[in-house]
Parts: structure tokens; C-alpha cells; sequence
């Protein structure tokens, strides 16, 4: 059996501190090139097929912007 | 026939307290008003009323409990002597800008610095004109007998809540420590939590029960919003100078010189009156019991009768430049006061008196 | 396996807690006080105690911690809030009270109201943030600086026979008799997440059961007043905080 995840991203509410990044165990997340309204280049999956749903991101994220889904496979 | 005891006028405010319903006394000790806790200590209100009386461990936290409790729709109150509210000159700030009603209790002392521990008026200026930073009021109540210390409690309250705003009661170390009997009312409960949500729930933070959370804060980043708050303040305190004057006279009615004594000094006052009146002056007293609002009209529909006016204090000075703002020159206003914690006698008064109307 | 076929709701697994407002946080990007209101939060959510929670905000960052949580907020003066807590706890005994304070509220110009609301053993929970530095004023010297730390106000880094020594305020707290659980704890990755949040839970717990004052300092970090980028702030707290600041629990009771 496997996991599989992904993420949604409140991108107007992300500040692209990048800890999420830092603390993604399967390199699915990235900084975007665009930014949001405000001038952040925010989280996004870069490598979706990576994700497990593992919550890491959500965790660690300082701004509360990442709602996480996972089923398993 | 109501109970009479005789009492310290520190004692009156202890039970004063208990007998309004009040939630919460926080203090600390100071001369000369420490009976107040230490007449709630002995008392245990805890175990009757539920009130709780806790010791702090400064005047700064002291204000800043009562802050908290204010903040939860609670009747909770402090005292302090002079160099106490000194320290709790940024927290009465705190109060006022958040819009919280309580009572502080300062039996003055002489001062500046540590002082003495002797009675004193010097603290005017701190408490009418502000004590702590910004454009605030607090509702000042003056009393002049160990009776006034336990019926200014719950007035104080009543003022307190009906303006959400912090209520002083000015007394000095005479009226805390003289023994005078006290006619003690009936005892109103404590408000409990459904009528507290019911007053309260709209500003108070008891639990966010079926609504947001409500926040109590006196922080505000954009000017325009301060603004408008700080002139909502000095609608809330015309509105207080309209209707909350409180004052006292004695032989007024055919006065021509006229003796301005509020607290203790009022009741030397009425002393010195009587002695200038057999010498065929008509001499009379008026006591304002509220110093905010202070009785500014009622002042002012006096002047066309009299010759003068002295300010008995005791300070240098204070309460009397606000005479002088009513009085706008029309006629003399002088003073007599003594400092450091000492009192003058009805004979000395009179003496400075005679040598004013020369 | 399409991204729309693992986005529904029925296989949820972390989104934000209602007990945060969809407010957009005033914090820097990368900051501690974030993830420190997120998990309060969500502990106030998982206990079902947001009716009966008043949080007491300090001067300093946070002040502005009653623009995020949904609950009732006292706001205190500079150092204060451990005196109006303990009145709420005092005066609503039912209540879940706690304060929020950084090292300059707490362990610099609060330091009377911490020790003595400890002392007393109030049943509060104190949550102490300390990233070494004055924050909302620009990035000053607090009193939890370590020694040779650039701030505004130790420019040259900071020095004990100039500036004193950094303050370990929890070690203090631990020994005073009020308390019943005192631990430091950090939030810079998953793990140190979740062994914060359990450590706030039991903190809330715990002023139920008229124990005493639980006390949950988290070492964080200030990425603005340091002027390291969120990452690595993380490392460099892990490499020069927590030698000097080390986690764990120091008293539970």
C-alpha cells in the first residue's frame, strides 16, 4: 500500500519563507517564479507526484496556508 | 435601625467593599491605608461573598489585576497611598483608554518622593488632571468621613460601570485613620455570571459563549482611529461633568467670603466658619465631593454674592487654579494650605483668612 | 493518480483550525510566533475550550496575537500580563487563562509579574517565546541575547562586562515552588511541531487540575531582527540557542 498526497496552497496568504520547503522529506515543494499580490514567490508543488500527504509542510508553516489531502493506494 | 460601628475610615472602605458586592481587591501595603487589606483579610470575604482579596506584589501588579478583572465584567478594586498609585499611574491609563470601570482608593500622603506618612492633599493635580500618560479622566469622589469611604465604594462602582470608566475616591490619611461610627447598609450580592454576561458580554472577555471573541485592548496604529476615540472620550467625560457633580455646602446662603475645602479639610473648614461668623463675618463653605466632575457651575452661580474666595488645601496649590479658571479674575481667590503632613487648626485658618480680606 | 482525485474532502488530512481568523498574520515571513499560534489553536480546538479561553496578549509583536485567535483577548501593559491573568484566574476559576509574552515582556521588564504569579502557583499557562532580541522595536538587545550577538543595541556583538549575561529565566521558574511543569521546547520542524503542541496541551491541562503554573518557553526566531533568512535561522538557532537554551522538560509534577 502507498500514500498518496497532495497540497492546496492559500497562495495570497503565503509569505515564502521557504520552511516548508526546507522540511518537505520528498521534494515536492518549491518556490513559485510568480508571486501573489503581495510580492512572495509562494509554495507550490513543483513535483506533485512526490507528495505522500505527509503534513510536514502544513506543520512547519508559520502562516496556517497549506490544507493537505492524502488516500491511500 | 441600621447597624452603627465605630470604625477606621481604612476599615469603612474594607467594608465597603463586601457590603456593594464587589468581585475583587487587589493590593499591596502601604501607610497609611494598609487596614483596608488587612480588615478584608481578617474579614474572609472569600468564605461568605465569594469575593476574592488577593495580596500583590507591587502597586504595579496590584493595577494590573484589577485590570484583568475589569477586563472580565468584574466590580474589582485597589488602594493605595500616594507613592503606590504613582505606580499605578500607567496601569489607571491602561484602564481608562480601554474603557474599564473600577474603583483605586489613594489615602494621601505628603509627598514628593517617599514623603511622610502623615495626611496630605498633594495628589489634586495626579488625579484630576491625569496622574498617567495621555487625554483621560478618571471619576474623582472626594470623601470627608469614614461614613463617605464606605458609601463612596459602591457610588464609585455605580459611577464606575454606568460610564465604563475607573472611579478614584481621594481620601487622605485623617479620613483613613480616624475612627468614626458607620452606619452600615443592607449588603448587595455579588452580580452573578448570567447578570454579569448580561450587562457585559458585549465588551467583556468572560468566554466567547455564541459569539467571536471580544478583545480589550487601548492600542490603536492609525491616528485617525485613535483620534476618534480620544474625542469619543471627551464626549463621555462632558457628559460626566453634566450629570455626576456632587457637592456640599454649609452657611452658604447669605456668604460673602467663601472657604473651598474638599476631604478633611472641609470638616476644619465648617470649624473655621462658625469662629469667623462670631465675629460677624459671613463666612460659608463649599466642599465639592466630586473633583471630576468638578462642580464648576455650582461654584460659578456664587461668585455674584461674594467678596472672596480661599482654597483650603492641603498642598501647595492645586484644586485652587481651578477655582481661579471659574472665577476668571472677578474676584480675589486665595490660599491657605499646609504641607508635609501638617494640618492647620480652625484659629491658624482663620488667622491666614482675616489677612486675606484686609 | 490526478490531484483531483485525492482533493476532496474526504481525505482531509490538516487544514487551518477555525480558531484561526482568516486574517493575513502581521509577522515577517518565516517567524516563530506563527507556528507558536497556530498550535495553540489547535489545541484550544482539539480540547473544545474556545468558550472558555482568554488569552492575555503582551506588548511587543504579539500584541497583535488578538487579530489571529478567535477567542477573548485581554491586551496587557509592558510586562503585565501574569497580573491580569491571575485575576481572570482568580475571579473565573473555570476558565482556561493564558499569557502569551516574548523575552523583553517577560524575562526583561515583567520579570516581578512572571516570578511572583509563578510563585503563587496561579492556574495559568504562560507561553514564553524567546528569540533573543527585541522585535517589534527594531531588533535590540534582550535579555535573553547571548553573549557576542549582533543587535541594534550591541552592535559590536553583546558583551557581559557591558551588557550583563543572557538570562535563562525558565531555569529560574523551575525552581520556584508554584510551578508544576516547566519545559523549552522549539518549533523549526515537524517533530519539535508536535512535541510543542503535546507540551501546550498537557500546560493547558494541567490548569484544570489546580496543580500550579505551567510554563512553555519555545526558543524561536527573529529572522528580521537577526537578518537571517527563515531557513537558515533555523540552523543558526539550532547551532548557537540550544547549547545555551537546551529543550526538554525541566520540571513536571
Amino acid at each position: 500500500m502507498a500514500l498518496k498526497g497532495a497540497i492546496v496552497v492559500d497562495t495570497e496568504r503565503c509569505k515564502g519563507c521557504g520552511v516548508c520547503v526546507a522540511n518537505c522529506p520528498t521534494n515536492t515543494i518549491a518556490l513559485a517564479h510568480e508571486v501573489n499580490s503581495r510580492g512572495y514567490n509562494f509554495v507550490h508543488m513543483a513535483n506533485p507526484d512526490n507528495c505522500t500527504g505527509c503534513t510536514n509542510c502544513a506543520t512547519v508553516c508559520p502562516d496556517a496556508v497549506i490544507t493537505v489531502y492524502r488516500v491511500k493506494i | 435601625m441600621a447597624e452603627k460601628i465605630l470604625m477606621k475610615g481604612n476599615e469603612a472602605i474594607a467594608y465597603g467593599a463586601i457590603d456593594c458586592g464587589c468581585d475583587g481587591y487587589f493590593g499591596y501595603p502601604i501607610t497609611p491605608q494598609s487596614e483596608v487589606m488587612e480588615t478584608l483579610m481578617k474579614v474572609q470575604p472569600w468564605e461568605t461573598t465569594g469575593m476574592v482579596v488577593l495580596q500583590a506584589e507591587s502597586e504595579t501588579s496590584s493595577i494590573n489585576m484589577v485590570y484583568g478583572g475589569a477586563c472580565c465584567g468584574k466590580k474589582v478594586m485597589t488602594s493605595s497611598s500616594s507613592p503606590g498609585v504613582s505606580l499605578m499611574c500607567e496601569g489607571i491609563s491602561y484602564i481608562a483608554g480601554a474603557e474599564l470601570p473600577c474603583v483605586v482608593v489613594n489615602v494621601m500622603r505628603g509627598g514628593p518622593g517617599l514623603g511622610t506618612i502623615q495626611p496630605s492633599q498633594g495628589d489634586y493635580f495626579q488625579t484630576i488632571k491625569g496622574g498617567g500618560h495621555g487625554d483621560y479622566k478618571c471619576i474623582v469622589l472626594a470623601p470627608a468621613s469614614a461614613q463617605d469611604m464606605y458609601d463612596f465604594v459602591d457610588l464609585a462602582f455605580e459611577l464606575a460601570f454606568k460610564y465604563r470608566n475607573p472611579a478614584m475616591i481621594l481620601g487622605d490619611g485623617v479620613i483613613g485613620q480616624m475612627m468614626e461610627k458607620v452606619e452600615l447598609r443592607e449588603p448587595k450580592p455579588r452580580r452573578t455570571d448570567a447578570e454579569i454576561r448580561a450587562l457585559c458580554d458585549s465588551w467583556a472577555t468572560i468566554g466567547c459563549e455564541g459569539r467571536h471573541g471580544n478583545t480589550i485592548t487601548s492600542l490603536s496604529l492609525d491616528p485617525v482611529t485613535q483620534e476618534n476615540f480620544n474625542l469619543h472620550l471627551q464626549k463621555k467625560y462632558d457628559t460626566i461633568q453634566e450629570n455626576e457633580v456632587r457637592y456640599a455646602t454649609y452657611r452658604t446662603e447669605d456668604a460673602e467670603h467663601l472657604i473651598v475645602a474638599f476631604g478633611c479639610m472641609s470638616r476644619i473648614g465648617e470649624a473655621v466658619v462658625d469662629l469667623a461668623r462670631e465675629q460677624g463675618i459671613k463666612l460659608g463653605l463649599f466642599r465639592p465631593i466630586t473633583l471630576f466632575p468638578f462642580p464648576k457651575k455650582e461654584i460659578d452661580a456664587l461668585v455674584p454674592q461674594l467678596k472672596s474666595i480661599i482654597s483650603l488645601e492641603l498642598n501647595a496649590g492645586q484644586m485652587v487654579e481651578d477655582i481661579r479658571l471659574i472665577v476668571n479674575g472677578r474676584i480675589p481667590v486665595n490660599f491657605y494650605g499646609r504641607q508635609g503632613g501638617m494640618i492647620p487648626d480652625p484659629e491658624e485658618i482663620l488667622e491666614a483668612f482675616l489677612k486675606t480680606i484686609k | 493518480m490526478d490531484i483531483n482525485e485525492i482533493i476532496k474532502p474526504e481525505n482531509l488530512v490538516y487544514k487551518k483550525t477555525p480558531i484561526l481568523k482568516d486574517n493575513i498574520l502581521h509577522y515577517c515571513p518565516g517567524c516563530s510566533h506563527g507556528v507558536v499560534h497556530k498550535i495553540i489553536a489547535e489545541v484550544i480546538e482539539e480540547m473544545n475550550i474556545q468558550e472558555k479561553t482568554i488569552g492575555v496578549s503582551p506588548v511587543g509583536c504579539s500584541v497583535f496575537a488578538y487579530n489571529y485567535l478567535d477567542i477573548d483577548w485581554q491586551q496587557a501593559a509592558h510586562g503585565r500580563a501574569p497580573a491580569l491573568a491571575t485575576a481572570i484566574k482568580r475571579l473565573m476559576p473555570e476558565k482556561y487563562v493564558f499569557t502569551y509574552q516574548g523575552d523583553g515582556d517577560l524575562a526583561s521588564i515583567g520579570t516581578a509579574e512572571i516570578m511572583h504569579a509563578c510563585n503563587r502557583g496561579e492556574n495559568i499557562v504562560v507561553i514564553f517565546i524567546n528569540n533573543a532580541i527585541y522585535g517589534m522595536t527594531g531588533g535590540q538587545m534582550a535579555p535573553t541575547t547571548l553573549l557576542g550577538q549582533v543587535t541594534a543595541t550591541t552592535p559590536y556583538g553583546r558583551k557581559a562586562e557591558l551588557n550583563g549575561y543572557p538570562l535563562k529565566i525558565t531555569e529560574l521558574i523551575a525552581q520556584l515552588e508554584g510551578t508544576c511543569y516547566v519545559t523549552r521546547q522549539s518549533v523549526q520542524n515537524p517533530a519539535s511541531v508536535r512535541k510543542a503542541k503535546k507540551a501546550i496541551r498537557k500546560a493547558f491541562e494541567n490548569s484544570q487540575m489546580h496543580k500550579g503554573t505551567s510554563f512553555v518557553e519555545i526558543v524561536g526566531t527573529c529572522n528580521s531582527g537577526w537578518k537571517i533568512p527563515p531557513v537558515q535561522a533555523n540552523k543558526w538557532m539550532e547551532e548557537n540557542m540550544f547549547p545555551f537554551y537546551p529543550l526538554g522538560d525541566m520540571k513536571d509534577r
